[in-house]
């Protein structure tokens, strides 16, 4: 089993509070670099700033095996200046804009500090306290003496946080995919080359992985995100029957979501290892969503693909909420079945 | 400080003696050190519902860091506010802001343990960390009033330099975002012959423009209305303007919504002045205050205790 620790969770907190909103994904591609390259045989930044980086095994035959996990998170992009450090913002993804009033942000590579506020509740009508402001009403707030460009990214100013079982942190999608990978790619077993992308654009229509895909042309491939749990009591008292994934019951096997059936060979070996290995998992409930093994499976001939990820609650907020239980059942669950992984799985008879 | 007590309801009097023979006058100077929050009100399944202390706008509280203060296992537990999918909620709250009973809080901690540290009544509070603006601006939660707090203190450090005839009770009040208990209870108590009530007013900035905002690290508002005595008004404009320090003229046609308008009407009534910070986004967690303005205001109300003579109250006319 892949060792998990401190260096581990370092490695998530320094990931989780970079911020790479989609198309700008310098700050965590930087990290990425510096963490594969000790380990990698070939390691390049592609056409779209992705990272694509092998580590070929020794073994004497070798399947060619691709994992992803996208650098992207949901954000912000400056869009127009009203003048006095206040500027208008689009959001880069899909965000709930009624979480937005009342957040810290950092704007630009330089980081510096924002917040996006609202007009005080003393002032507002009588209804107005109930309505959702839309997007054109709110504004990006640097100080006076703030000076942003237009074009600048701007991303939640949260803080990485580990509470009891816990982790709270912004962008747990995907930055715990992306430390899941980093991990594996590390202790990579001899019986597979190992394409690791880690991915952009995922947020706004999988596109990195599709050029990754086409560039490594693998045998088959593991999408690794992170999936929402609306495991959350209902008003009424009722049973929550479109949970998605719950926290705490492991990693979450995708069968098929909005852009997508999983490949059912593939599900049914990571269920099996997971079986073989008593290692907890969960089947993501079908339905909406997609993840860059969409994408992966379109690409080129068609590449037999499956998604795992780490449930986590509050998606796309400032602060989401995962299991560290969880995470470490993903590295052990995605290690495991690299070391069973032979192409006789995906053999077409 | 030449002597510090707490009131009864829990409200801090510093006293600072006058150079003045006895009995001397005594000036009040109060800002309530209060802040907006919620409550406990409900478990389940590890969750707290949550209830509202004071004005919480709800469009502030989805994504929200908290901190719940939790009676059972007395520690501070770090936890975010959750507007749950619309799917999970009543048809009546699925468009816009459902009511408050609607949030969820979320630990992060198994429901075991939430049950073991958190009780029915916790105290909830936000937990972002103040932050710096460009340009001399602090942004964070509850800069409504411990902007004015701190403008008090400055005013106090003055006041070690300078010589004043007339007593100075600074007092940091409790509860003004729900009853101005501690506004009612610390005037009744002291009895001073006068009174300067310090908070937070309107800055103008996104969202919030017309005739109750006013701009930002560009002067502090001296408050003309029902709850204030116009002599007192009069005075602080006057001392402003020689002292060079700028202000603008912020009308409360009825009821200013401070402390002021407790003070006023205590015992036999109490000649009181208003002084306002502004600051931009009230009652969100970003609440912003130039901190020019916040020295300005110290420095105002320092020059005003060192101003008052000794028949100064003989001196306060209508017309």
């Amino acid at each position: 089993m892949p060792t998990f620790g401190n260096a581990q969770l370092k490695l998530l907190e320094k990931l989780c509070n970079a911020i790479a909103v989609s198309g700008d994904e310098g700050e965590v591609r930087r990290i990425v670099l510096e963490a594969v390259k000790p380990y990698a045989d070939d390691v390049r930044v592609d056409a779209l700033g992705s990272v694509l980086a092998t580590r070929l095994g020794r073994a004497k035959h070798r399947t060619r095996v691709m994992l992803d996990a996208h650098m992207d998170e949901v954000g912000f992009m400056i869009v127009a200046e009203d003048g006095e450090g206040i500027y208008r913002f689009e959001t880069v993804g899909w965000v709930d804009v009624r979480q937005l009033i009342g957040k810290q942000v950092f704007v630009g590579r330089e980081r510096m500090p924002a917040v996006i506020g609202a007009k005080p509740i003393h002032l507002m009508d009588d209804d107005e306290p109930a309505k959702k402001v839309p997007l054109e009403a709110l504004r990006i707030d640097l100080g006076p003496a703030g000076k942003a460009k237009v074009g600048e990214r701007a991303g939640f100013a949260t803080r990485f946080r580990r509470v009891g079982p816990s982790i709270m942190a912004k962008s747990i999608d995907d930055r715990i995919g992306v430390a899941t990978l980093i991990e594996l790619f590390k202790q990579a077993p001899p019986a597979i080359d190992l394409c690791a992308a880690f991915s952009v654009q995922e947020e706004i229509g999988l596109r990195g992985a599709k050029v990754a895909a086409q560039y490594f042309n693998p045998e088959l491939a593991i999408a690794i995100d992170s999936t929402p749990a609306f495991d959350l009591p209902l008003h009424d008292g009722g049973e929550n029957m479109s949970y998605n994934t719950k926290l705490g019951l492991g990693p979450a096997i995708y069968v098929a979501d909005g852009s997508t059936l999983h490949d059912p060979r593939l599900v049914r070996f990571l269920q099996a290892t997971a079986e073989v290995e008593g290692i907890p998992c969960q089947i993501r409930q079908p339905g909406g969503g997609g993840t860059d093994s969409g994408a992966i499976q379109r690409a080129l001939t068609g590449i037999p693909a499956v998604s795992v990820s780490v449930p986590h609650r509050y998606t796309h907020s400032a602060v989401s909420i995962a299991r560290l239980d969880d995470w470490k059942n993903t590295i052990n669950l995605l290690h495991a079945a690299l070391k069973r992984v032979t192409r006789e799985l995906i053999a077409v008879r | 400080m030449d002597e510090v007590s707490f009131s009864r309801v829990g409200s801090l009097h510093g006293l600072k003696t006058g150079s003045g023979t006895d009995p001397r006058p005594s000036v009040m100077i109060a800002a309530h050190m209060d802040a907006i929050g919620m409550r406990v009100s409900k478990i389940v399944d590890g969750f707290l519902h949550i209830t509202n202390i004071g004005g919480i706008d709800l469009r502030v509280l989805p994504g929200a860091e908290v901190i719940v203060h939790a009676a059972g296992s007395q520690k501070e537990l770090p936890a975010v506010v959750v507007l749950p999918p619309a799917r999970f909620l009543p048809q009546s709250a699925s468009d816009g802001f459902p009511g408050i009973e609607h949030f969820l809080v979320d630990t992060g901690l198994l429901p075991r343990e939430v049950n073991r540290q958190v009780r029915v009544g916790d105290l909830v509070s936000f937990a972002n960390e103040p932050i710096e603006l460009a340009g001399g601006v602090l942004s964070g939660h509850t800069v409504d009033n411990r902007a004015s707090v701190a403008a008090l203190t400055i005013c106090l450090e003055e006041l070690q330099n300078k010589t004043h005839v007339w007593d100075v009770w600074a007092v940091a009040t409790v509860q003004e975002e729900v009853s101005f208990l501690g506004a009612y209870s610390s005037a009744f108590a002291l009895r001073p012959q006068i009174a300067i009530v310090m908070d937070a007013g309107f800055a103008s900035g996104p969202g919030a423009s017309g005739w109750q905002a006013f701009p930002m690290g560009k002067g502090v508002g001296l408050c003309v209305g029902p709850n204030m005595h116009p002599f007192l008004h009069k005075k602080l404009k006057g001392l402003a303007d020689s002292l060079e320090i700028p202000w603008y003229l912020d009308m409360t046609p009825t009821d200013s919504g401070t402390d002021a308008f407790a003070v006023q009407i205590t015992a036999e009534g109490i000649p009181t002045a208003l002084v306002e910070l502004p600051i931009r986004y009230m009652h969100t967690p970003v609440e912003s205050v130039a901190l020019q303005d916040v020295e300005r205001a110290g420095r105002l109300l320092a020059e005003f205790v060192g101003s008052l003579e000794a028949d100064f109250v003989d001196t306060i006319v209508w017309e």
